[in-house]
């Protein structure tokens, strides 16, 4: 079962590496929404350090949720998906082994490209160390969730804005402790208990959230 | 060995056949036949667990195949319309990586002759014509021996005589071994005549 996830994550990240493309896509993205803020808003430092938790949580969860939709469509496009459905393991093991690659691909390169982009707005170096792991432990938990939403739209017409208003209202709480914690920090308490959600959230997530795309793909593949 | 009661099929609130009931034990082969859209792929699907009945159940050495989910399809070769490879990937890998999914372990050499004895260039798979995809789908038969069931829909569909040949070997092996082998085809080929005929209306 564990070779079968490892088979899987290696699949999709060497079809990533053949298809630089994709992943030059979401990380550009980032940077470019991410870097038009200080732009817009002008270069006011205090401004700037306000704005940057939410800006940069903001772009990176958009970001995420740009190469969602092509989750699972390549795969259910040239057949390999149903062959995954009709594979060796549970399906959900099948799934949250796609969502591990999706992040490796689209949500790692966030959390290591952020400490660049919170240089632009000016935040205090401590902080780098907060942002990063906020985005390391959320990051995840956007793919995790917006597998969900990727298997539910499926081969629906219009399924790209489907997916953005099923999977946007989810995001939210992840959103909300992300950047707080990188607030609360800034301001100079202790982001612990962000973290700790963060950290929480992605327990569940990763626990429960891989069964129910799981009984989603059946649905959709129907 | 694969056992189905009355099942009934509905797309789109059209009913494409049923009830119908099917059994397949181990070195029989059975050949689905009947026009477009009479429901073939479907009934696959449905043998498979990709399709659920609109009525009727489907077992598995007598267990029904929707609670046994994964412990079935590991006994199962399903080779659909589309030859589920990667553009972006070389048949060798394609292969390789379908059969670890399924649970197998095959070593490059194995993966190497089966491609060989189909005649699939070395190159990735994008460059390919629609018959070679077929046929880098189709190598792997020659590494699921082990599996106990087939389900081919349209296995020689855009292959060449000598493809075809190779194919129709491998389900003469697979059925020797002890297997079964249910397929659907338009073309005529040596294996129709072996084969139990199951006939949709359309």
């Amino acid at each position: 079962m564990l070779a079968i996830a490892r088979t899987l994550i290696g699949r999709d990240l060497l079809l990533a590496l053949r298809r630089k493309s994709d992943v030059a896509t979401a990380l550009l993205f980032f940077v470019i929404v991410a870097s038009l803020f200080p732009l817009g808003i002008g270069a006011e430092p205090n401004q700037l350090r306000a704005v940057a938790p939410g800006v940069i949580w903001v772009a990176a969860l958009l970001s995420s949720m740009l190469s969602l939709a092509r989750l699972f469509a390549g795969d259910h496009a040239d057949g390999t998906l149903e062959q995954m459905l009709l594979g060796a393991a549970p399906l959900g093991v099948v799934v949250a082994a796609k969502a591990a690659a999706h992040w490796m691909v689209s949500g790692l390169p966030l959390v290591l490209i952020a400490p660049l982009i919170a240089l632009q707005y000016d935040v205090a170096a401590p902080l780098y160390g907060v942002l990063a792991l906020s985005l390391l432990l959320g990051t995840p938990i956007l793919s995790i969730i917006g597998a969900i939403g990727a298997a539910l739209t499926l081969g629906l017409r219009g399924g790209g804005v489907l997916l953005s208003l099923l999977v946007l209202p989810l995001y939210v709480p992840v959103l909300i402790m992300g950047a707080g914690a990188v607030e609360m920090a800034g301001a100079g308490l202790a982001a612990d208990g962000q973290l700790l959600l963060l950290g929480a959230f992605l327990v569940v997530a990763a626990a429960f959230a891989p069964w129910a795309t799981a009984a989603a793909l059946r649905i959709s593949m129907e | 060995m694969l056992e189905a009661a009355e099942i009934e099929c509905e797309r789109g609130g059209r009913k494409l056949f049923g009830p119908l009931s099917l059994h397949l034990a181990g070195g029989e082969l059975v050949r689905i036949a009947g026009p477009n859209g009479s429901g073939k792929t479907s009934l696959l699907r449905i043998l498979c667990g990709l399709l659920e009945p609109t009525a009727g159940t489907v077992r598995w050495r007598g267990e029904r195949i929707s609670q046994l989910r994964e412990e079935y399809s590991r006994h199962l070769v399903y080779l659909g319309h589309a030859a589920a490879v990667k553009d972006e990937l070389t048949p060798a890998e394609n292969l390789g990586i379908a059969c670890r999914l399924a649970g197998l372990a095959p070593d490059a050499h194995a993966v190497a002759s089966a491609l060989e004895a189909f005649a699939v260039p070395d190159m990735p798979v994008r460059k390919l014509s629609q018959g070679q995809r077929r046929r880098a789908a189709l190598a792997r038969l020659s590494l699921s021996q082990s599996a106990p069931l087939w389900l081919l829909d349209e296995p020689f569909a855009a292959l060449d005589a000598g493809s075809a040949a190779h194919t129709e070997e491998l389900v003469r092996r697979q059925l020797a071994a002890g297997g079964a082998v249910l397929y659907t085809t338009h073309q005529p080929s040596s294996l129709d005549s072996a084969a139990r005929l199951v006939e949709l209306a359309g």
